[in-house]
C-alpha cells in the first residue's frame, strides 16, 4: 500500500521508497529523513483542503509531505491490535 | 593556548543557531557566501582560560549529499575546501535529544569526512522531561566521538562544551573507516545500545497539533493570528513611525534654521535628513512584524501554518512558505522579501519575491489617498458600501490577483520542470526564548539599516542632483524642478508617457518618486508649487488642484501604474542583497514597469473614450 492511501492514524511500516525517474532527489531525501525499511509510520494530520498535505510521523519526526511525495513511500499496515 | 575556530553543524531543528547565539552572544557578523545566497554566520568569544574560539555557524540540513548550496557549502567548509574559508579545527556537530533517530545519522555523516569532532546533545531538558534516557559512556563508545551535553536555551547551557573546547587541541580525527555503508542500521544499532525512548511523540505536540491542524480549527485559528498580527503592524508602529517622522522633520528645521541658504542646506535637509528619514520610518513596522514572525518561527508554529495553506498556494505555483512572505508585503515589501529566508527551494523563493512587490504596501496609501480623493465621487452603493472604499478593495484585489497570475507564469515558463519540494519538518513546539529573539531582531535591523541605508543615501544624492541641477535662471516663474535636469527627463520623457495620458507634471514627479511610493505625493506638490503647513493640507490643495486639471482618465491611469511600477529604490535594494543579483532586480523592475505601462495604457484608452 502507498502512504498516501494509508488511513489517518493506522500503525504501518515502511517497506520502500521508490524513485520517480532517474536521479530523483526527492526520493533520495525521504530516505535520508528516515523512510527507511522496518521503519514505524503513521499519518497523523491532513491539510484542510483535498486532505493535502498529510501529516506523517515517521520515527520520532513529523513531517508535512505532499501526496506526491507519499505516494513514493510503500507501506505494510500493521495487524489491527 | 592557540585561537581554535569551531563549525557548528546539525540537522535544521536541532538549536544550533540557540547555541551559537549562547556561545557568542551579540558578537556576531551575518553576511552571505561569496557569490551564493547562503547566510553565513561568524562569532567569536573567549573560553575561561582566555583561549579565543572562533565560531562558524554552518546552515541546517538533513545530509552532506551535494543536492543543494546548503549541502555544499557545509561539506567543503567542513572540508576546508572552500576557497577563502579557514577549515575549522573541529566540528561540533549538533543533535536534537529528542530526535536523535533522524539526528545521529547526519551525525555519522560527518564522522564519515574523518574530521576532528565532537557531538554536542541538545535540548537535554526536553529529553529528560520526556522521559528519554540516554547512556552517554554507551553512546560515546558505540559513536566512537566525544559527547557533551548542552541546553541551548538555558543560561550557561553550554557551559559543558565550552569547557571541553577550552581543553581540546583538536587534532583527533574521526575513524571515517568505521562508519558502515547503511547509516539506518547503524543509528538503530546505537540507539539500541545507547538510549531508551518511552514514546515516540511528546504528547504535548499530539494535543497541540489535534487543535492547529483540525481542518475547520485550525484555518480559523491561522486567520485570528493573522489578523492579530496585522493589528500590531499597522497600530503598534504608528506612534513609533509618527515619533521617527517627527524627530526628522525637527532635524531638517533646525538644519534650515542654522546653516546658511544654498547648495549645502538644500543637501543636508533634503537628502541626508529627508532621504533617511524616509526609510528609518519604515524601521517600526519591520521590528514588530520581524518580532510576530521570529516567535511564530521559534514556536513551532509556523510550519504548521504552512501546512495549512500550502494546497491552495501551490495551486499557483507557490509553497505554503510563500505565505508569510508575501502577507508582509502588504505592510511593506523589504521584510516581505527579507522573510522569504524561510523558503528552502530556491525557485519557491525567487517567485515567493518576484511577486511580493504586487502586494500593496501602506506606502502607496498616501497615493491612492490623494487620487481617490480627488476623482472617485463619494456615494453609497448597495446602501451601505463606500464607492471609494470599493474602488480601494479593487486596487488591492488587482495587485493580488496579478500577483498569483505572474506566479502562474513564470511556473509555467520556467525550464525547470522538477516538483517542488515540500518535505516540511513540523519540529516541537517551544516556548519562543527572548535572547534569541533579541538577537535575531537585531540582525534584522542591522541588515535592513545598513544596507538598505547604504544604497537609499547613494540613490537620494543621485535624485537630489538630478531635480537641484541646474538651477532655475534670474527671473524664472515656474517651480525650480522644472528648471533642473530632472524637469528635463522628465518633459523627454513625456512623449513615452502621453499615450497612457500622463501630463509632464506626473512626468517630473515620477522621477523623485522613485526614492519611495509616497514621494510622489510630496513631488507632485512641488511641481505644481503647493506651498501648505503641513503634509495633510497640501495634500487637500494638491487634491483640489488636479481634479480641476487632470481627466479622469488621467488619475484612474496612475492609479493603475502604481498597483504595479517598481517605484521604490529600497525594494530593489533588498532585492540585490536577497538574491546577490543584479540580473534579479533588472528582471523584477523591468517585469514591473512593463505591467504598469500595460495596465495604464488599456485603463488611459478604455476610460477616455467612455
Amino acid at each position: 500500500m502507498k502512504l498516501s492511501e494509508l488511513p489517518p492514524f493506522a500503525p504501518a511500516t515502511v517497506v520502500a521508497v521508490a524513485d520517480v525517474g532517474a536521479n530523483d532527489a526527492i526520493g533520495r531525501r525521504l530516505r535520508e529523513l528516515g523512510f527507511v525499511d522496518g521503519e514505524f509510520v503513521r499519518v497523523v494530520g491532513r491539510g484542510p483542503i483535498g486532505a493535502d498535505p498529510l501529516l506523517v510521523q515517521v520515527g520520532f519526526t513529523r513531517f508535512a509531505l505532499r501526496r506526491s511525495e507519499a505516494a513514493r513511500v510503500t507501506v505494510l499496515p500493521e495487524a489491527a491490535e | 593556548m592557540d585561537a581554535l575556530t569551531i563549525a557548528l553543524v546539525g540537522n535544521p531543528n536541532c538549536g544550533k543557531t540557540a547555541l551559537f547565539n549562547q556561545l557568542t552572544g551579540a558578537r556576531q557578523k551575518v553576511a552571505n557566501y561569496a557569490g551564493v545566497t547562503v547566510e553565513r554566520k561568524e562569532g567569536e568569544f573567549a573560553a575561561p582560560s582566555g583561549r579565543r574560539v572562533k565560531v562558524m555557524d554552518l546552515p541546517g540540513t538533513y545530509s552532506l549529499d551535494a543536492m543543494g548550496p546548503d549541502e555544499i557549502i557545509t561539506r567543503d567548509v567542513c572540508l576546508g575546501r572552500r576557497a577563502g574559508e579557514a577549515m575549522p579545527d573541529l566540528i561540533v556537530c549538533v543533535a536534537d535529544a529528542t530526535n536523535l533517530r533522524l539526528h545521529l545519522r547526519f551525525v555519522l555523516e560527518v564522522k564519515r569526512l574523518g574530521r576532528p569532532m565532537v557531538l554536542a546533545l541538545n535540548m537535554m531538558d526536553a529529553a529528560i522531561k520526556r522521559g528519554i534516557r540516554i547512556d552517554r559512556v554507551a553512546l560515546s563508545r558505540e559513536l566512537g566521538i566525544q559527547v557533551v551535553e548542552t541546553v541551548a536555551v538555558k543560561a550557561n547551557g553550554a557551559a559543558e562544551l565550552v569547557t571541553h573546547l577550552d581543553r581540546t587541541a583538536g587534532d583527533t580525527a574521526a575513524d571515517a573507516a568505521s562508519v558502515p555503508e547503511d547509516l539506518h542500521a547503524e543509528v538503530r544499532r546505537i540507539l539500541g545500545a545507547a538510549v531508551v525512548m518511552p514514546s515516540r511523540t511528546s504528547r504535548v505536540d499530539d494535543a497541540l497539533d489535534r487543535v492547529f491542524l483540525q481542518p475547520v480549527l485550525g484555518p480559523a485559528i491561522l486567520a485570528i493570528v493573522m489578523f492579530i498580527v496585522f493589528q500590531a503592524v499597522f497600530s503598534g508602529a504608528k506612534p513609533l513611525q509618527d515619533g521617527i517622522t517627527a524627530l526628522f522633520d525637527y532635524l531638517g528645521a533646525q538644519a534650515t534654521q542654522h546653516m546658511p541658504q544654498g547648495l549645502l542646506q538644500s543637501f543636508v535637509r533634503d537628502c541626508l535628513i529627508g532621504g533617511l528619514g524616509s526609510v528609518i520610518v519604515f524601521l517600526p513596522q519591520i521590528l514588530i512584524l520581524f518580532f510576530f514572525i521570529l516567535s511564530l518561527e521559534e514556536s513551532g508554529y509556523l510550519p504548521r501554518a504552512a501546512f495549512l495553506l500550502d494546497k491552495p498556494m501551490s495551486k499557483a505555483g507557490l509553497t505554503g512558505r510563500s505565505f508569510i512572505p508575501l502577507l508582509s508585503s502588504f505592510a511593506c515589501a523589504i521584510p516581505g522579501i527579507m522573510a522569504t529566508r524561510s523558503i528552502h527551494d530556491m525557485r519557491d523563493r525567487i517567485t515567493t519575491i518576484l511577486i511580493a512587490p504586487l502586494m500593496t504596501c501602506s506606502a502607496r496609501l498616501p497615493v491612492y489617498a490623494l487620487l481617490i480623493g480627488a476623482f472617485v465621487p463619494e456615494h453609497a452603493v448597495a446602501g451601505i458600501l463606500s464607492f471609494r472604499g470599493l474602488v480601494l478593495f479593487g486596487l488591492y484585489l488587482a495587485g493580488i490577483v496579478a500577483g498569483l497570475l505572474v506566479s502562474l507564469v513564470i511556473t509555467l515558463t520556467r525550464k525547470d520542470k522538477a516538483e517542488h519540494p515540500l518535505m516540511m519538518e513540523l519540529p516541537s513546539y517551544r516556548l519562543p526564548n527572548a535572547r534569541n529573539l533579541a538577537i535575531g531582531l537585531m540582525e534584522r535591523a542591522k541588515i535592513f539599516m545598513r544596507r538598505i541605508t547604504g544604497t537609499i543615501l547613494a540613490a537620494n544624492t543621485i535624485l537630489w542632483v538630478l531635480t537641484t541641477f541646474p538651477s532655475p535662471p534670474k527671473g524664472a516663474t515656474g517651480p525650480a524642478i522644472d528648471y533642473s535636469l530632472a524637469g528635463l527627463v522628465g518633459h523627454a520623457l513625456h512623449p513615452v508617457f502621453a499615450p497612457i495620458g500622463f501630463n509632464w507634471q506626473i512626468c517630473v514627479a515620477l522621477i523623485p518618486g522613485l526614492t519611495a511610493r509616497e514621494v510622489a505625493v510630496s513631488a507632485l506638490g512641488t511641481v505644481y508649487s503647493v506651498s501648505a503647513g503641513n503634509e495633510d493640507a497640501a495634500s487637500a490643495q494638491l487634491g483640489h488642484l488636479i481634479s480641476g486639471q487632470w481627466t479622469l482618465a488621467t488619475a484612474l491611469s496612475l492609479l493603475a501604474w502604481y498597483v504595479f511600477a517598481p517605484q521604490c529604490m529600497s525594494t530593489l535594494a533588498v532585492i540585490r542583497r536577497e538574491t546577490n543579483s543584479w540580473k534579479m532586480v533588472a528582471v523584477t523592475a523591468g517585469y514591473l514597469f512593463a505591467l504598469a505601462y500595460i495596465a495604464s495604457f488599456v485603463t488611459y484608452q478604455i476610460v477616455s473614450r467612455l
